[in-house]
C-alpha cells in the first residue's frame, strides 16, 4: 500500500560497531549545531569523513592544465564518447576541494560549464549538471557562489521533462539554497517559488522527493517567515503538498517525509496557518495520522518515525489556531480514532525512537486540553494505564503524561471517578519520589484535583504513606506552598 | 506498553466521537497555590523542544544526500536507436534515451526545428517568432511576456523584456533563452539555417552580438558516419521533420512555409 521507491541506503563497508560509533558522533555534532541554530549548514549535509571512508577510489587533484584540457575536449572533441568522458573525469576531480578551487579560478571555466549545461547534447548536459552539483556541495563559499551564473538555467530546466536531469537540478538548487542568504536573495527574484510550484506537478517520485528536499531547505532559512513563506503560501504549493500527503495507495514514504517537513516549517513559523486550515490541512493530516498508525502495525518499515514526527508537530501546532476551533465541527477533530492512532504511535515510538515521545504527548495534550470528548475517549478506551506506563521514561515525558492526566481530572468528578481506583495512586506516589521539580509540581496539581473531586482519594493517599512522600519536598521553593496545602487537605479534609 | 486489544479494532472501526461525560468544575480547583489550567501549547520554530526530532531529520538527510550526485549504475540494455525520423543516436540505457528525447525532440518548433527546454519557452518562441499576428499586435500593445514563470509583466519590445529580466529577476544579461531577433517579419525555415550558421561560434556557444535566437542551441544535425564528420553548423534540408508528433506549431503552419 505504501510504495517505497528504490532503497536509498547502500550497504556500507565498515563494521556495525564502527557505524554505531560514527552515528553517535554525527548525532552529537548535529545536536551542537542545533543549539547554535546552525542546523541548516552545508557542512552538516554531507558527512565528509564517512564518505571518504567509503569511496574506495580517491579522486585525483587536477591542476589548471588538466582542467583546461578536459574542458576543451568536452567542448570541441570530435567523438561524443570522448567529450562525455572528459566531463566524467572532470567531475571526479571536482570531488576534491583543491580541484574545485583551481577550477573556479580558471578564467572562463564556469562559463564553459554553463555552456555545456545549456547545450543540446543531452549526455553532456547531464554530466555538466553533475559537475555543477559537485561544486554546489562545497563547504567553501567561493566555490558555491561560483555556481550562481547557472541558477537561472537550473530554474528554467525545472519546467522540462527529463526526470533524472530535473532531480539533479533540484538537489543542486537545494545545496545552493543552504549556502547563504545572499544566494537565496538571487534565487527568489529569479522565480524559484513559481518554478517549484510548476515542477511539483511532476508524476515522478524521484523528482518530487528532490523538490521536497529543496523546498524544505528553503523554508528552513532564517529569513523564511518574512521573505519566503508568504510567497509560498500565496502559490499553489500548499495545495499540492497536501495532496501528496493524502493517505492511500499512491502515498510514497520518501516524498511524504519531505513535504511533511515542509509543512512543519511553514506551520511553526506561524505566518498564516488559518489559510492552511481552510485548505484542509487538519483533515488531511488527521487522516494521515490514522494511516500511519495502521502502517506501523503492519510493517517493520524503517523510517515511519521520520514521517510521524513532522505530522505530530503540524497537528499539534495547528490545533492551537483559532481557526481550528471553527472547523472543530468537522469529524476529524472529534473522531476518537485519532486518539487510538496516537496511542498506537506512542507505543511504536517507545520501541523505535523514545526521544520522540514528547512530540506525541504534546499532541495528546493539545487534543485533550479543551475537549471533554477526547478526555472521555481516553477513559472509555482504557488508555490511562498505558499512559501511566510511560511515566518511567524521562522527566520531560513524565511531565507531559501528568499534564494530560490533569487535563482529564480537571473536568470534574465524573472524570475523576473513572480515574479511580486503579494504578494511578501508586504511580503518583512514585512520581513524588522524583527529584525533578517540574515532575513533582505536576504531580501535586493532579493530587489536588483528585482530592477535590474524588471522595476517598485523600484517605487512600494517607494510607499509602502519602504524607511521607510529600515531606521531602517541604523545603523546595517552587513546591512548598502546594505541599503544605495538600498536607492540610489530606489531614483535615 | 501494553495497549488494550480493542484499540486496534477501534482504529479500524467507524469514525465517531465519545459522548462526553458531564463537565463540572469546582472553582476551588484553580485557587492559589494551585495553578493548573489546561491549555493547548504551541512551539515556535527554534524551540528546544524540537531538538531531538530535528537531529533525527538531519541524520536522515545526510544519509540520503550521500546517494545523490554520482552517476548511478544504469542497467544496460541492448543498443537501440532513437526512433525520431532523422535522428540516429544510439543508446544502451533507457534513462539516457529519456534525457536525449526530452532535450532534443520534445519541445521542438515545427517551423525552425529549434529545441527548447520547456513547453513554456517553446510557446513563447512560436508566438514571438512565427506569428505575424503577434508582430502586428506588438506594434500597439505590450506583447513580450516575461519569461519567468509566475511573472505576468509584458513589454513593448524584447529589449525591454530583457532589461526587466536582468533588473527585476537578476537574470544574466546573456541568458541563452532570450536572444533578441533582428528581423521584423516571422522567421522562415530557410532563414533559420542561415541563422544557425551565423549564430554559432566555433566554441559551440551562440555568439552574442548578432545572435537571433530566442531559444537554446543549434539543433543537433543527424550524426554522420565518422569519415564525414563535419563541424557544427549545417544546412538542415527542409524536407527533414523531426518527428510528426514531436514538434509543435500552429495548425496553419503549412501555409506559411514559403520555401516549398
Amino acid at each position: 500500500m505504501w510504495s517505497r521507491q528504490r532503497g536509498r541506503l547502500k550497504p556500507l563497508c565498515c563494521g556495525v560497531e564502527e557505524l554505531r560509533c560514527r552515528r553517535r558522533e554525527r548525532e552529537a555534532a548535529l545536536r551542537k549545531a542545533r543549539r547554535e541554530q546552525q542546523l541548516v549548514s552545508k557542512r552538516l549535509l554531507r558527512d565528509e569523513a564517512l564518505e571518504e571512508a567509503e569511496e574506495g577510489c580517491v579522486a585525483m587533484i587536477f591542476g589548471e592544465a588538466e582542467i583546461q584540457q578536459f574542458l576543451q575536449l568536452a567542448q570541441r572533441g570530435t567523438e561524443e564518447k570522448e567529450r562525455e568522458g572528459a566531463l566524467v573525469s572532470l567531475r571526479r576531480g571536482l570531488q576534491r576541494p583543491e580541484t574545485q578551487q583551481t577550477f573556479i579560478r580558471l578564467e572562463g571555466s564556469i562559463r564553459t560549464l554553463v555552456g555545456l549545461l545549456t547545450s543540446n547534447q543531452a549526455l553532456l548536459q547531464l554530466e555538466a549538471a553533475r559537475c555543477l552539483h559537485e561544486l554546489s556541495h562545497s563547504e567553501q563559499s567561493a566555490v558555491v557562489e561560483a555556481c550562481l551564473p547557472a541558477t537561472s538555467y537550473l530554474l528554467t530546466y525545472l519546467s522540462g521533462h527529463s526526470s533524472d536531469f530535473i532531480e539533479l537540478c533540484l538537489y543542486t538548487l537545494g545545496n545552493l539554497i543552504v549556502e547563504s542568504e545572499a544566494v537565496r536573495r538571487q534565487l527568489l527574484p529569479q522565480g524559484i517559488v513559481p518554478a517549484l510550484a510548476a515542477c511539483i506537478q511532476s508524476p515522478h517520485l524521484t523528482v518530487l522527493e528532490a523538490l521536497g528536499y529543496a523546498l524544505s531547505q528553503l523554508l528552513q532559512a532564517k529569513e523564511a517567515p518574512e521573505k519566503i513563506i508568504p510567497s509560498v503560501l500565496g502559490s499553489t504549493l500548499p495545495q499540492h503538498m497536501l495532496q501528496l500527503l493524502q493517505p492511500g495507495p499512491k502515498l510514497n514514504l520518501g516524498v511524504a517525509v519531505e513535504f511533511a517537513w515542509c509543512l512543519h516549517y511553514i506551520i511553526c513559523s506561524q505566518v498564516n496557518n488559518a489559510l492552511l486550515i481552510t485548505q484542509g490541512a487538519l483533515s488531511t493530516l488527521g487522516l494521515l495520522l490514522l494511516d500511519l498508525a495502521g502502517a506501523v502495525q503492519r510493517t517493520e518499515d524503517a523510517g515511519l518515525e521520520l514521517l510521524a514526527c513532522p505530522v505530530l508537530r503540524c497537528l499539534s501546532n495547528l490545533l492551537t489556531e483559532a481557526a481550528a476551533e471553527a472547523v472543530g465541527g468537522q469529524l476529524q477533530l472529534r473522531d476518537e480514532r485519532v486518539v487510538a492512532a496516537l496511542f498506537i504511535l506512542l507505543q511504536f515510538l517507545l520501541q523505535k525512537q523514545p526521544s520522540l515521545l514528547p512530540e506525541g504527548l504534546w499532541l495528546l495534550n493539545n487534543l485533550t486540553a479543551n475537549s471533554p470528548s477526547f478526555c472521555t475517549s481516553l477513559l472509555s478506551l482504557d488508555l490511562i494505564e498505558p499512559l501511566l506506563h510511560l511515566l518511567s521514561v524521562s522527566n520531560v515525558v513524565s511531565v507531559l503524561v501528568l499534564t494530560v492526566l490533569c487535563n482529564v481530572a480537571e473536568k470534574g468528578p465524573a472524570y475523576c471517578q473513572r480515574l479511580w481506583p486503579g494504578p494511578l495512586l501508586s504511580s503518583l506516589l512514585d512520581t513524588l519520589a522524583f527529584s525533578d521539580t517540574e515532575v513533582v509540581g505536576q504531580s501535586l496539581e493532579l493530587l489536588q484535583l483528585l482530592f477535590l473531586y474524588q471522595p476517598g482519594a485523600a484517605q487512600a493517599f494517607l494510607q499509602q504513606s502519602g504524607l511521607q512522600a510529600l515531606q521531602r519536598h517541604e523545603e523546595v521553593a517552587q513546591l512548598q506552598d502546594r505541599v503544605h496545602a495538600l498536607q492540610q487537605t489530606a489531614l483535615h479534609g | 506498553m501494553q495497549l488494550p486489544p480493542a484499540l486496534h479494532a477501534r482504529l479500524a472501526g467507524a469514525p465517531g466521537s465519545a459522548e462526553p461525560l458531564p463537565v463540572e468544575r469546582d472553582p476551588a480547583a484553580r485557587t492559589a497555590p494551585f495553578r493548573f489550567a489546561p491549555r493547548p501549547v504551541r512551539f515556535p520554530r527554534e524551540h528546544d523542544f524540537f531538538e531531538e526530532g530535528d537531529v533525527q531529520r538531519h541524520l536522515y538527510l545526510q544519509d540520503v544526500l550521500m546517494q545523490v550526485g554520482g552517476a548511478p549504475e544504469r542497467p544496460r540494455v541492448p543498443e537501440f536507436t532513437c526512433q525520431v525520423a532523422g535522428c540516429c543516436q544510439v543508446f544502451d540505457a533507457l534513462e539516457d534515451y529519456e534525457h536525449h528525447y526530452h532535450t532534443l525532440h520534445r519541445n521542438v518548433c515545427s517551423f525552425c526545428k529549434r529545441a527548447f527546454p520547456s513547453g513554456h519557452l517553446l510557446d513563447t518562441h512560436i508566438l514571438e517568432w512565427h506569428d505575424s499576428l503577434f508582430q502586428i499586435l506588438a506594434e500597439r500593445q505590450d506583447m513580450y511576456q516575461c519569461l519567468v514563470e509566475g511573472c505576468t509583466e509584458k513589454f513593448r519590445t524584447s529589449r525591454d523584456r530583457k532589461e526587466h529580466l536582468v533588473m527585476r529577476h537578476l537574470y544574466p544579461a546573456d541568458f541563452r533563452f532570450d536572444k533578441p531577433r533582428k528581423s521584423r517579419g516571422p522567421v522562415m525555415p530557410g532563414a533559420a539555417e542561415q541563422v544557425l550558421a551565423e549564430a554559432l561560434g566555433d566554441d559551440g556557444v551562440p555568439s552574442e552580438g548578432d545572435a537571433m535566437e530566442v531559444c537554446s542551441e543549434h539543433v543537433e544535425p543527424p550524426p554522420v558516419p565518422a569519415g564525414e564528420r563535419r563541424a557544427y553548423s549545417h544546412r538542415i534540408p527542409s524536407t527533414i521533420c523531426f518527428g510528426q508528433g514531436a514538434s509543435r506549431g500552429f495548425k496553419r503552419a503549412k501555409k506559411r512555409n514559403k520555401h516549398q
